[in-house]
């Protein structure tokens, strides 16, 4: 008897804790919306970035200021990726403000109609300024001359290097890449141990580094007629000189799936000469918590090639808006928010370069950047290519169909071979799209 | 009013009796259609999906291309069948190893001694690590560079090894990984088998004079062969559904040469890499098939050997 009062009593606990949970998610879902289909609560998604985590620390100004409550989730590049594949596929209204990467998924997200049009949002204030955007990331934000996004983070590649380990061997920072190699080579040869170059190793995780040195040879992913131009002599020159650096003057035991963490460990643990890298993240070598080389790190533009000193300036991250969200009156005040000239000054001072011309004009956008890599930037930006990828609806195949040479020519494969059976596919996807 | 209270109760002792003959199937309705649903409904979605060309997004317009997809999965030399290979490979190489080492580890179990139950729970640790922490873990450990596999090697005089960044060497150090977490799984499965073993036939072939070689191939194996088959069957199709420990390691594509880029993996790759649903509905579909084919030939040889 005992007992059945026993398993009575569980059976109605249970049944009472599942209809709690029933009803509080009924009652939740009913207060999301005051009638209009708008809520005060604001659904935003970021991904794990420096420039996040200055915005996270402004949030409680943007509440009391507009009387939202943000709900913030926060994820690692691929697993937001891999979210908003799923979300977005499902028609999902549970994300308003979405942080993307334009030339990633730009393209693929405005195609499927995943992102609202924000075109007559940004021209609606004229205090917080569209056209104060820089023109290249604005490119990159707007598809079927829509706009579907606002560029919030700019990335230019520059070189890193030791300038301890440059004093030592008695050479000055390149500026060519003849100059780069005859260095790594010094270096690697001088000091026992250390490596004369890191970069990027994995197939796509290199692709953007890469492109740098692609377009300073004088090639590009995609020729002036549309066409594949990997195969190019350009670009096999590219590919050859890239996996030669890394192969002949790299870490003793390199790997071939290395992205930007193991190389800037790499290079922060004081074990390389020179790194190519995104300039936004530059505090992992210059913050004496995570690196060993934070007083001898340096920076400069990229060395050289034959088509000159030709870096990427790409718009790396951007917001938009969910097509399907109900809030987008409120998402957008938080986009015109976060955007703003004031925070992104801020954001800029935390070591994000932003997509702001005034900012970048401002000495107080660059104040707290190491003098040297503000010219490097300003180099890269004069002289920038606006994507560092192939500009293609499927990024993630067309990166590892460009990126396969790079990994060949640093196993010692024949990059050139592997160019041309690369130019094939490449070409292939192309006349699919 | 008349007319319903001589109906009513006649409907419910209609009802109370198709009830009553039913039961079995009535109480159990609500779970099987439960499940039914839950299987049959992503089922029948993929399938549907593998006969058309979705790409992009699953809900822009798709059309129906027949059995194409399973033409182009089925010719793919370069992606798919070297991953049914790599699925093989890992599942069957990790699997005929961790049921040997588990063999021999219940076999060290099963008579009681002292500290049994200390050497059981260091056994059972790496049981309960969850996989992908597991996977970070031996990510570090394998590290080219500063990974502690390589320092030890160098304290004995042998050169660094390339570990899990190896083109050759990634599927073999992964297997290895996997054998270090399952092992101890296997090794519960055969235990419960053998203390359920009665004493009689082994003691008998003892007086016999058989040795413990003997005992055990003769004796003990033949007793144990439902449980083994039991442990492979469970324990395979676990293994050949791997992926966290996949993903963790070396990320979309199984490295830079699809060095481990099991079937798993490649579907995963072609669904939220490529957005290509049409064709990661194929493969999965055939990675389907292929799970029941194994399920049907295991339960198979159960069935022939019991009879």
């Amino acid at each position: 008897m005992k007992r059945h009062s026993a398993i009575r009593v569980a059976a109605i606990a249970a049944a009472t804790f599942i209809a709690a949970g029933s009803l509080t998610a009924c009652s939740t879902a009913a207060g999301a919306g005051d009638g209009d289909g708008a809520s005060k609560t604001l659904r935003v998604t970021l991904a794990n970035h420096v420039w996040t985590d200055t915005i996270k620390d402004k949030l409680p100004e943007f509440e009391a200021a507009t009387g939202l409550t943000v709900e913030l989730s926060q994820y690692g590049e691929d697993q937001l990726s891999d979210q908003y594949n799923v979300k977005l596929n499902a028609g999902t209204d549970e994300i308003d403000v979405m942080m993307y990467r334009p030339l990633q998924e730009g393209k693929l997200f405005a195609k499927n109609g995943y992102l609202a049009d924000l075109s007559d949002d940004v021209e609606s204030n004229a205090d917080w300024d569209w056209s104060d955007f820089q023109p290249g990331p604005v490119g990159s934000t707007t598809y079927d001359d829509n706009v579907v996004g606002v560029p919030i983070i700019t990335e230019q590649e520059v070189l890193y290097y030791r300038k301890d380990l440059l004093a030592n061997a008695g050479l000055d920072v390149p500026t060519t890449m003849v100059e780069l190699e005859a260095a790594a080579q010094a270096i690697k040869e001088q000091n026992p141990g250390v490596a004369g170059f890191v970069a990027r190793t994995g197939k796509s995780a290199a692709v953007t580094q890469f492109s740098s040195f692609l377009y300073s040879f004088g090639g590009d992913f995609i020729d002036d007629n549309g066409d594949s131009g990997i195969a190019s002599p350009e670009a096999k020159e590219a590919y050859a000189f890239y996996g030669k650096l890394i192969r002949e003057y790299g870490p003793e035991n390199v790997s071939t799936d290395m992205s930007w963490p193991e190389a800037m460990a790499i290079f922060t643990q004081g074990q390389a000469g020179f790194y190519t890298e995104a300039d936004s993240l530059y505090k992992n070598a210059t913050d004496p918590e995570t690196s060993k080389v934070s007083d001898t790190v340096g920076f400069a533009p990229m060395p050289a090639g034959p088509g000159g000193s030709v870096a990427y300036n790409v718009p790396s991250w951007a917001l938009g808006i969910n097509a399907e969200s109900n809030n987008s009156a409120e998402a957008w005040k938080f986009i015109e928010w976060a955007t703003s000239q004031d925070l992104t000054l801020e954001v800029q001072q935390d070591g994000v370069p932003g997509a702001r011309q005034s900012v970048w004009e401002d000495p107080a956008g660059t104040s707290t950047y190491p003098a040297d890599l503000a010219a490097a930037i300003a180099t890269s930006t004069k002289n920038g290519v606006g994507h560092d990828r192939p500009l293609v609806i499927k990024v993630p195949e067309a990166r590892e169909i460009v990126g396969d040479p790079i990994v060949i020519a640093i196993t010692g494969g024949d990059s050139d071979a592997a160019a041309d059976d690369a130019d094939d596919a490449f070409q292939g996807l192309l006349d699919d799209e | 009013m008349t007319t319903m209270v001589t109906t009513t109760p006649s409907m419910w002792r209609n009802y109370s009796t198709w009830a009553n003959r039913n039961r079995k199937w009535l109480f159990a309705s609500p779970a099987m259609i439960f499940v039914g649903l839950l299987i049959a409904v992503p089922l029948g979605w993929t399938l549907y999906l593998s006969v058309t060309d979705s790409e992009g997004s699953v809900r822009a317009k798709s059309n129906l291309v027949g059995l194409s997809n399973y033409f182009e999965v089925l010719t793919d030399t370069d992606r798919f069948w070297p991953a049914v290979m790599r699925t093989f490979v890992f599942t069957g190489g990790s699997l005929a190893i961790e049921l040997i080492l588990g063999m021999c580890i219940a076999l060290l179990l099963w008579r009681p001694f002292r500290g049994e139950k200390w050497v059981r729970v260091a056994i059972l640790l790496p049981l309960v690590a969850t996989p992908v922490a597991v996977g970070m873990m031996w990510r570090l450990i394998f590290d080219p560079n500063i990974g502690f596999a390589n320092q030890v090697l160098s304290w004995i005089g042998i050169p660094a090894q390339p570990w899990l960044s190896g083109q050759y060497t990634a599927l073999p150090t992964l297997m290895f990984v996997d054998i270090w977490q399952w092992t101890p799984m296997v090794v519960l499965m055969l235990l419960a088998g053998l203390t359920s073993l009665s004493d009689e036939p082994d003691e008998a072939a003892r007086i016999d004079g058989a040795n413990s070689w003997q005992r055990f191939w003769f004796v003990t194996l033949p007793l144990m062969r439902a449980t083994v088959i039991v442990t492979i069957v469970l324990r395979g199709i676990d293994a050949l559904k791997t992926f966290d420990l996949l993903y963790a390691t070396k990320g979309k594509g199984g490295g830079s040469f699809h060095e481990v880029e099991t079937l798993n993996i490649y579907a995963f790759g072609l669904s939220f890499d490529y957005n290509d649903y049409g064709i990661a509905s194929t493969v999965l579909i055939l990675f389907f098939l292929l799970i029941i084919a194994i399920m049907w030939v295991l339960t198979y040889r159960r069935k022939a050997n019991r009879s």
